[in-house]
């Protein structure tokens, strides 16, 4: 089980007390615990089972504008005043920063309604077990599938966040998820490897297991007989695994850390099209049961919808209350970026956006880390498809993708497709003239 | 030595006599008790933007038999906390036996000394010496917009008690200094990056004012950026620079060559022992032994001693790197390969310090017969696919190569390749050996360990290069 919250709440408090007793003007004490239980398959056999229980305390201090932070998993009493001891004596050697403060008082969480992020349903080991078989026989009806790897985990967790203005808040949440990694093999011996998974809140919301095998087997088979292609410069469609990704690069480049430090390409773009006018972004922490949904943010700030990108216009940067202070702004509880992020679904069907062009080379998986968030600049080694007329025609490996994400922005159609299966979230989107290199 | 059993109910017998309670009817496992500090110093932005501290304590318990491995975790070192471990593991084991495999090499060789580099140089010290660096960067002109610089330094002491009461312990001290410097001019943006560091105390980098080469070799990437222009697109030849390069070597062909991804027969490398994999003159090795060194390691994290492992000689496959799980179910010895993040995770073979050793011809002739390619000296992160063999890497510094002679630097572009044919398209390597700088974490199933790689410059005759120009 994992631990309540009186006892997270009781070591916050001690750690508050104990810092302000040695000379804390301000501080923050946040406690977690979390469980988990993993188990792992290979090949239609037991390969791995794992129990994690982690403890943590992460404290900041404060001596006016001086600020020092420690973290520790050993929670005795005796080590927790070695180490408030030591970070009160390190906040007393490190220089000022003016911008150092708590979250400011009124816009502090208060009312909280429950968003049903905690399932409190249990899975025994055989009974992943049992799910994980069915995953693996569903692969292996497929002939060319020569390997499977599956994994089923479960996940509690419960925190405490407290600081010495008063806010002493935290909640349980869960998690249950679920995979299968494919491997298949083509007439020369070359393999592929591909995946699906599934991942919720609650237990009972998971997809069924054999579905899980039977789509990570199909998309496998689908990649075998690669060929690379000549470099040229075609339209792109990005598989929803992937368009997601251009939506994390967006986030991060709207983070109030990046634009106060001048080291974002969007810096100083509030209320400019960066877009295409048919585009809007949403950042929603209040949906129920959702994968990236909070009650507030990791300084306890009260976080409303926001529409971050409004037809193609840029409307807010992701501020917390450091960076806040630095580029004047209040905090609009985004301290830890965003919760569950997500482009409004467009007009066009995927079986729309895969016909409007007469040859379109369609991503399904891309390699490295390619994007400079200075200059907005993208290159990464990927493959998919080449689609002819809306039909997939033969699968594509070993080439690059590259364009700057100032053009690509500016350049999307996203597809009706739109679902919530991370907390991150995008429909199919299509981008007009990438250059590819190939052969 | 660091004492786990001081300040709790569980004292090392009880400890001794639930781990061979648990694992004598198992093939393998271990108690690892695992104690590590370790502290970050950021400066950013003209602030000091972070100074913390870390002090994690924990322990994880493995079971292992046959191909099956039970594995649980806490921070809290108790008497209670570990049968309940112990009652999770034999759940997952019930009704196997096995044959325990109890042979463990003994080492007297030391590559580090047992020193604690945070204790070591003060606090005071550390933050005066990031402001110096601050200033000292930023008096390089008004182009430098931005300067990052950090200290980050860990202690980490380790002990394995094996079944039978056998008991296997290190100390291992690591540290990086790292500076990141940003530029403007006329509108233009780039960043430059460097680092130093491994297995020895902060002032051993840092003195003779060493730290300053650190702030001039950042400023100098991110000024060599500023006057790029957009990289070529396609296939062509690439010369890569000596040293932190062999990043390539390391996606590309070290993790194909680790153990588990060989036993499951999901790399392409797995049915090509003795074969030829690379060109004649092509040597690779993964060393753990070297003396201060970021990737080194006096024991695994499985308690065997570590060791110079020839991965591929003279174009041949010889060796996979090996820990004991792996080792066992291929009928081989570890290689001394079995490491983890920390207590919370699993062994798996990893690298340590892969390196490809020295052939006979200079950076200059390999240069010279180039017509049309690119010259990459220095790269930020890579990947790879196991099991298609595609790996990429991401340039940070490279010009092109026109006519036999170096060009204009170009913008950060991605390479893609593929591991097993790369090393076989390696024409010429070269004779000027060099070790990277000691910044390398490798990520895999999401655990990071850190690690070193090595190389001379090399010839390849054929790469995908990700640019945006047809």
């Amino acid at each position: 089980m994992v631990k309540d919250q009186d006892y997270l709440k009781k070591t916050a408090s001690f750690c508050i007390d104990l810092s302000k007793k040695l000379g804390a003007t301000d501080v923050t004490a946040e406690v977690m615990h979390s469980i988990s239980e993993t188990v792992n398959f290979r090949n239609k056999k037991l390969d791995e089972s794992d129990r994690s229980d982690s403890l943590g305390l992460a404290l900041t201090t404060y001596i006016g504008k001086k600020k020092s932070s420690i973290s520790s998993s050993n929670i005795n009493k005796d080590n927790i005043k070695t180490l408030v001891e030591r970070c009160i004596e390190t906040t007393k050697i490190t220089p000022e920063d003016e911008f150092n403060s708590l979250p400011d008082k009124d816009l502090l969480a208060k009312k909280i309604n429950d968003l049903n992020l905690y399932d409190d349903d249990h899975i025994e080991n055989n009974e992943k077990i049992e799910y994980l078989k069915e995953i693996e026989d569903a692969a292996f009806e497929n002939k060319e599938i020569i390997n499977t790897e599956s994994g089923f985990s479960e996940n509690k967790s419960n925190f405490i966040l407290a600081n010495s203005d008063g806010f002493l808040n935290g909640y349980k949440s869960s998690s249950f998820s679920a995979s299968c990694v494919a491997v298949a093999k083509d007439s020369n011996d070359n393999m592929e490897r591909d995946y699906e998974f599934t991942s919720t809140r609650h237990l009972n919301d998971m997809l069924k297991p054999n579905k899980i095998g039977k789509i990570a087997a199909k998309k496998t088979i689908q990649k075998l007989n690669p060929k690379k292609i000549e470099s040229e410069k075609i339209s792109i469609i990005f598989d929803k695994r992937i368009s997601k990704g251009i939506l994390s690069t967006f986030a991060s480049a709207i983070s109030s850390s990046s634009i106060a430090r001048g080291t974002s390409f969007l810096k100083n773009k509030i209320n400019e099209d960066i877009f295409s006018p048919s585009i809007n972004i949403f950042d929603k922490p209040n949906i129920l049961k959702g994968l990236g949904s909070q009650y507030f943010d990791a300084e306890g700030v009260k976080n409303d919808e926001l529409k971050l990108v409004d037809q193609g216009v840029l409307k807010h940067y992701l501020v917390d209350t450091y960076n806040g202070k630095k580029l004047n702004l209040k905090s609009n509880g985004r301290s830890g970026g965003t919760s569950n992020l997500f482009f409004e679904k467009g007009s066009i069907s995927y079986k729309g956006l895969l016909k409007l062009n007469p040859r379109t080379l369609y991503i399904t998986e891309t390699i490295g880390h390619g994007s400079n968030m200075v200059t907005g600049d993208y290159s990464v080694g990927a493959n998919g498809f080449m689609v002819e007329d809306g039909i997939f025609k033969y699968p594509v490996s070993e080439i690059t993708i590259a364009g700057n994400y100032k053009d690509i922005f500016k350049n999307i159609t996203l597809a009706d497709d739109l679902e919530f299966k991370y907390s991150t979230n995008a429909p199919t989107m299509l981008i007009n003239g990438m250059v590819v290199a190939g052969k | 030595m660091n004492d786990f059993f001081s300040k709790t109910d569980l004292s090392r017998k009880d400890a001794e006599s639930i781990v061979s309670e648990t694992l004598n009817r198992c093939d393998d496992g271990e108690l690892y008790l695992e104690n590590s500090k370790s502290e970050s110093i950021i400066l950013d932005d003209n602030k000091i933007k972070n100074s913390s501290y870390n002090s994690d304590l924990g322990y994880g318990f493995r079971a292992v038999t046959g191909e099956v491995v039970a594995y649980s975790h806490s921070n809290e070192i108790s008497k209670n906390s570990l049968m309940q471990s112990s009652n999770s593991l034999s759940s997952t084991l019930k009704s196997k036996k096995g044959i325990y495999n109890n042979e463990i090499p003994k080492t007297n060789e030391k590559f580090y000394d047992d020193i604690n580099p945070i204790n070591e140089k003060s606090l005071k010290s550390k933050l005066e010496l990031l402001k110096e660096v601050n200033d000292y960067t930023r008096a390089k002109g008004g182009i430098v917009q931005q300067v990052t610089a950090s200290f980050s330094g860990e202690h980490k002491s380790i002990e394995i008690i094996r079944s039978g009461g056998e008991v296997l312990t290190d100390v291992r001290p690591l540290i990086r200094f790292n500076v990141s410097v940003m530029l403007e001019k006329d509108g233009k943006k780039e960043t430059g990056v460097y680092g130093i560091g491994g297995r020895q105390s902060y002032d051993e980098y840092l003195k003779d004012d060493n730290w300053k080469k650190v702030c001039d070799e950042a400023f100098r990437i991110a000024s060599v950026n500023l006057n790029c222009k957009p990289a070529p697109a396609g296939e062509m030849k690439v010369v890569l620079g000596p040293g932190w390069p062999a990043i390539l070597i390391h996606e590309a062909i070290g993790h194909g060559l680790e153990g588990d991804f060989n036993r499951k027969k999901t790399s392409a490398f797995h049915d090509l022992m003795g074969q030829r994999v690379a060109s004649e003159g092509v040597t690779i090795v993964d060393d753990g032994t070297l003396h201060n060194r970021r990737g080194s390691l006096i024991i695994d994290d499985e308690g065997t001693p570590t060791e110079k492992t020839v991965l591929i000689e003279n174009g041949i496959l010889k060796n996979f790197m090996q820990d004991r799980l792996n080792a066992r179910l291929m009928n081989t010895r570890s290689t001394g390969s079995g490491r983890r993040e920390s207590y919370k995770h699993v062994v798996l073979p990893r690298m340590r310090n892969t390196m490809m050793l020295n052939g006979k011809y200079s950076q200059e002739e390999m240069i010279k017969s180039v017509d049309k390619g690119i010259f990459a000296v220095s790269f930020g992160g890579g990947q790879v696919d196991i099991t298609s063999g595609k790996f990429v890497f991401n340039c940070t510094e490279a010009y092109e190569i026109i006519n036999g002679k170096i060009g204009s630097p170009i913008k950060g572009a991605t390479l893609i390749g593929d591991g097993p044919s790369i090393l076989k398209e390696v024409s010429l390597v070269g004779n000027n050996m060099m070790l990277d700088p000691g910044i390398g974490t490798c990520g895999k199933a999401g655990q990071g360990v850190p690690v070193g790689v090595a190389q001379p410059s090399i010839l390849i005759n054929k790469m995908t290069v990700g640019g945006t120009q047809l």
